[in-house]
């Protein structure tokens, strides 16, 4: 089971107490009707699925209640870090090189 | 290929089985193929296996990063059944299911296939609403669904809990009688020695690393670990890493990888005689031949490549495996373990050509391919050979998430996830 540090419970917590939301910074466009397909599919289907470091949401579900993003590694599951939404994507990561 | 026979074991009994020869052999890669196939599990060694016999295409490598077999061919819970929803689902997963039947006399491999049932639990009205459902649109399409009140499921497998006072009673099941079990690493080994004695090269430890494209977009070989090799014709069929294959190609894909566990307890004489799966509770059991109960849990919420999972996941099935069955309660598990498998976001699986010339993916299959080994070889060597899929297979694109005409199947585990 993961630990994860809610950031605005500023606590690491076990896995139980949230929920995956997903893939993190995907925008949702402002004007979803005049979409195309092309880029409706992108929006709601197509994902990055890395090997290695992935941006995802969270919701402390069971605790504060509340959507955050975390870095984690797809191969050991570590977390690198965790923010609050709406937060920039971090640019550099601690501890990790590239 | 010397034939497994009768006569075989006598003669080999009678000079102290000196023989016995490989089943495959291991050759050192060309510099080109007519095919590349990436991932040398059972779909991938199926699509080998069936581009040689059916359409005679032979200059065929099989690039495996590990060992043949290795991933989620190894790790899965060997269940066999064809009751999907709707009709593309039915297609294919009984084109596999017909296949199956007969397979250890075409492989000349005993690929223990046995046809013991699968049963479908209910547990309220909802349950028995789409359980019914499923048996009659599975009646529509040629397949075998019945019904059986809980005392006909008591009765097909005497071990289950039907007490009207369980947590959550039985109140009846579905049955698929021609569903069953097979023994996944002889469905891999099986292939591998057919496709091998047909002159397919199978290459074990050898890593894409890259799928190299010309100028006009078409591909012309993959990187691997061991040296570029060339092919004017890719198959990724690499399961949970299939997306990351396709970003080397350049296409990203509507995919997420995630651990599904499964487990085994210490072997016992024969109790459960068939496949008892459960949407509600959440838990599919089967007794394997060697006696152990193998039982599959569900998938952890997040995406990882990891091959572990958590323990909660585990402990979550085995309180519904109790619950179906109070008499497994002081039952020790013997193993547990993850593979990471590739979830679409309807469920169905992808096979199909791709944007890129010469590229093809077989993927998507999440947490039920086994079954569809031999089907899902099959319509993949016609779509690779043909260059155009096999009617089976033309549902089944990538452009599906564009156009949106999906095959949602919601019951593709026949479990929520």
């Amino acid at each position: 089971m993961l630990l994860i540090r809610c950031p605005y419970c500023e606590e690491e917590r076990p896995e139980l107490e949230f929920r995956n939301a997903g893939e993190a910074h995907i925008a949702r466009s402002a004007n979803m009707a005049g979409e195309s397909d092309h880029d409706f599919e992108k929006f709601f289907f197509i994902r990055s699925n890395p090997k290695g470091i992935i941006y995802e949401r969270w919701r402390h579900v069971h605790g504060c209640a509340r959507f955050f993003n975390a870095v984690r590694d797809t191969v050991t599951d570590k977390f690198v870090m965790t923010y609050k939404a709406g937060e920039p994507k971090p640019s550099k990561l601690p501890g990790v090189t590239k | 290929m010397k034939k497994y026979s009768v006569f075989a074991i006598a003669r080999e009994a009678m000079r102290g089985h000196k023989g016995w020869e490989e089943q495959w052999s291991s050759p050192e890669p060309k510099k080109e193929y007519d095919v590349i196939i990436v991932g040398a599990g059972g779909h991938g060694l199926a699509t080998a296996y069936y581009l040689a016999t059916v359409h005679g295409i032979t200059n065929v490598a099989v690039l495996e990063k590990g060992w043949l077999g290795g991933g989620n061919t190894g790790r899965n819970t060997t269940i066999i059944r064809s009751n999907y929803l709707y009709d593309e689902s039915a297609g294919i997963y009984d084109h596999a299911l017909k296949l199956w039947d007969g397979l250890s006399q075409e492989l000349n491999y005993n690929v223990m296939y046995s046809a013991r049932g699968v049963m479908m639990l209910a547990h309220n009205v909802h349950d028995i609403q789409v359980l019914k459902r499923h048996v009659h649109a599975n009646r529509l399409n040629g397949i075998d669904n019945e019904w059986l009140t809980p005392e006909q499921a008591k009765e097909f497998c005497p071990p289950l809990n039907t007490s009207k006072d369980a947590r959550y009673p039985v109140v009846g099941a579905a049955l698929q009688r021609r569903g069953g079990t097979a023994r996944h690493d002889a469905v891999a080994w099986g292939y591998a020695r057919g496709a091998s004695s047909r002159g397919v090269h199978i290459i074990q430890n050898c890593e894409v690393t890259g799928v190299k494209r010309a100028a006009n977009g078409a591909v012309t070989g993959v990187d691997t670990t061991r040296g570029f090799i060339g092919a004017k014709k890719v198959g990724v069929v690499a399961a949970g890493h299939s997306s990351v294959i396709m970003n080397m190609a350049g296409v990203r894909m509507p995919l997420e990888s995630y651990p599904l566990q499964a487990l085994v307890s210490e072997p016992i004489k024969p109790v459960v005689p068939c496949v008892v799966m459960s949407n509600t509770v959440h838990a599919y059991i089967s007794q394997s031949d060697k006696g152990e109960l193998v039982i599959g849990a569900g998938t952890d919420q997040y995406v990882s490549y990891s091959q572990t999972g958590g323990l909660h996941i585990l402990q979550h099935t085995l309180d519904a495996i109790c619950e179906m069955f109070p008499i497994f309660t002081r039952m020790k598990m013997l193993r547990s373990w993850g593979g990471i498998v590739d979830v679409t976001p309807d469920r169905s699986p992808i096979l199909a050509k791709t944007p890129v010339s010469g590229l093809y993916v077989n993927c998507g299959w999440g947490t039920g391919g086994f079954k569809a080994t031999p089907g899902s070889g099959h319509v993949f060597a016609h779509t690779i050979a043909k260059d155009d899929p096999h009617p089976i297979n033309a549902p089944f694109t990538i452009e599906r998430f564009r156009t949106g005409r999906l095959i949602d199947e919601a019951a593709a585990a026949a479990v929520a996830h």
